[in-house]
């Protein structure tokens, strides 16, 4: 890896407008391949989010970002050539949308292979900050590919204050992290109770 | 006058010099009593003591080298403050989606507008957030179009605004003031600071030490009435000793230190309550063993503006 410097100077950048304060509930968690998911309310989720990972994980860890919105110019930069984003496709294309999904998870695993940790917004799309949204399926195909990854929970906090959907002018708030024990993959879980477990993992971090 | 000849103004020099016999007394204190104090049940009110030393020689540091840079510098300084300040509050109090552009306005607008008017010398400064940015606010909210809790909303921005902008940049405005016979310069400024800084430690001290009577135990359980006569009487006490620092006599000096440690300690109560009622602790984080910067702001934000009028009103020219 070539440490991205821009990458860096981005986060960082992004962390002190956001004035994010980080909090891991549960200490850090071991140093091995990751799943960090969040709900998601603002395009800033996953550079805040990045950058209040400790550097050693940060620099193996790559958001999962729409390729139909961030495929483009200037973000497409952003994404791709300074934050090593792995963009997929959300709408099936040509193909059935149960063929392209999982091509799409395929594609994730494998570009993951034994090395790169991920950031993923399991909602689907960004919400109102409010309520978080039920989690697509995604992460449980996901992991029926890749079980051994540890699954890290976080919750963001204001971040849909500083920069809601539609505005591209920041509202500098205090921001907040939290992230959660680490959860496993358990291959006795029904689809739907996982994703109803991982869905309860994020919500029990917003603060009481 | 330039910083030269601030750095050579002897009452300058004997102030600073007095604030760092203080802070090494005071940091000395602290680390004896980490070494000396074996009880645990104690041991957190001290670690926190010598948290709030380190951040006192910050906070004195960058307040002192800004001053000896001159009204530019007190100026920058209160402007980021002001903005820091604006952000810890804001970021507690609950707002709307539509609220968003009000927003940008009140912090990117009008917060560093104060701040211009006030170093272009402009008595406009009076006047600009009291009256324009309080009628801009509502209209742009009304345009926005959501009129759920809008008075709520509305007064939330406007006292963030009035609070942590428009009240606390009459400290730097100090150093606007033209007084015959007397050059403000940073000296007023410092008066003003130290005072009403003292007596928030004094208090403190005293009310640890003595504290028993509660005064407002819904509002701030460390209040106390023996931590409030004993802070504010000493700290005025001290203001008055100060009085060659400022174009007051001795007995005016008294009266006036006594009314910014009075306005101090309502400043400190009414921005507890504003905590209770949002259910905080503190409004940040920024300032190790203090809490945020509003926690440390509260006192000065109720004491500039009332000090600057008193001594616009009886020692101004115009």
């Amino acid at each position: 890896m070539n440490g991205r410097p821009l990458a860096g100077t981005i986060a960082s950048a992004a962390r002190w407008i956001c004035g994010a304060q980080v909090t891991w509930r549960a200490g850090f968690p071991e140093n091995r391949q990751t799943i960090f998911f969040a709900n998601h309310t603002s395009h800033l989720d996953f550079v805040v989010l990045w950058a209040s990972l400790p550097r050693a994980m940060r620099e193996k860890t790559r958001p999962i970002a729409a390729q139909d919105y961030w495929e483009t110019g200037v973000r497409r930069m952003l994404a791709v050539e300074v934050f090593n984003s792995l963009l997929v496709p959300r709408h099936g294309g040509e193909r059935t949308r149960e063929v392209a999904a999982k091509a799409t998870i395929d594609h994730i695993a494998q570009e993951m292979g034994d090395r790169y940790s991920l950031i993923i917004f399991p909602e689907g799309t960004r919400g109102d900050g409010q309520a978080v949204a039920p989690f697509k399926s995604g992460l449980y195909y996901l992991c029926l590919q890749k079980p051994q990854v540890q699954l890290v929970p976080a919750y963001l906090e204001n971040l849909n204050r500083i920069l809601p959907k539609g505005e591209f002018l920041p509202v500098p708030f205090i921001s907040r992290v939290t992230f959660g024990a680490p959860e496993f993959f358990d291959p006795a879980d029904s689809k739907a109770s996982f994703i109803q477990r991982m869905h309860r993992a994020v919500c029990e971090l917003r603060a009481p | 006058m330039t910083i030269a000849g601030r750095l050579f103004d002897q009452k300058l020099v004997w102030a600073c010099g007095a604030i760092l016999v203080l802070l090494i007394v005071a940091t000395t204190i602290g680390l004896i009593l980490r070494t000396v104090v074996k009880d645990p049940a104690s041991s957190g009110a001290i670690d926190n003591l010598n948290a709030r030393m380190r951040s006192w020689w910050v906070m004195c540091l960058i307040f002192g080298l800004t001053l000896v840079v001159g009204p530019t510098g007190s100026l920058v300084l209160f402007g980021l403050i002001s903005f820091f300040a604006l952000r810890e509050y804001l970021s507690l109090v609950a707002t709307r989606r539509a609220d968003h552009h009000t927003l940008f306005w009140t912090f990117f607008i009008f917060t560093p507008l104060q701040y211009y008017l006030l170093s272009i010398r402009w008595l406009g400064f009076f006047i600009v957030i009291p009256v324009y940015a309080f009628l801009f606010i509502p209209a742009a909210m009304a345009l926005a179009g959501d009129s759920k809790a809008f008075l709520e909303r509305a007064a939330k921005i406007q006292w963030g605004l009035m609070l942590c902008v428009y009240c606390l940049s009459y400290a730097p405005a100090l150093l606007t003031l033209q007084i015959p016979g007397y050059a403000p310069d940073a000296k007023l400024l410092l008066f003003l600071v130290i005072v009403d800084q003292l007596s928030d430690v004094l208090q403190y001290v005293f009310g640890k030490l003595l504290g028993r009577h509660k005064i407002a135990p819904a509002i701030s359980p460390n209040k106390t009435w023996e931590g409030f006569l004993g802070g504010t009487l000493s700290a005025a006490a001290i203001g008055t000793a100060m009085w060659w620092l400022t174009p007051f006599s001795i007995p005016v000096a008294a009266v006036i230190s006594l009314t910014i440690t009075l306005l101090g300690f309502a400043g400190g109560l009414v921005m507890s309550a504003i905590k209770r009622d949002l259910g905080v602790k503190d409004y940040g984080t920024m300032i190790g063993g203090h809490g945020g910067i509003l926690d440390r702001m509260d006192s000065l934000i109720f004491a500039a503006p009332v000090f600057f009028h008193i001594v616009r009103f009886f020692y101004g020219m115009s």
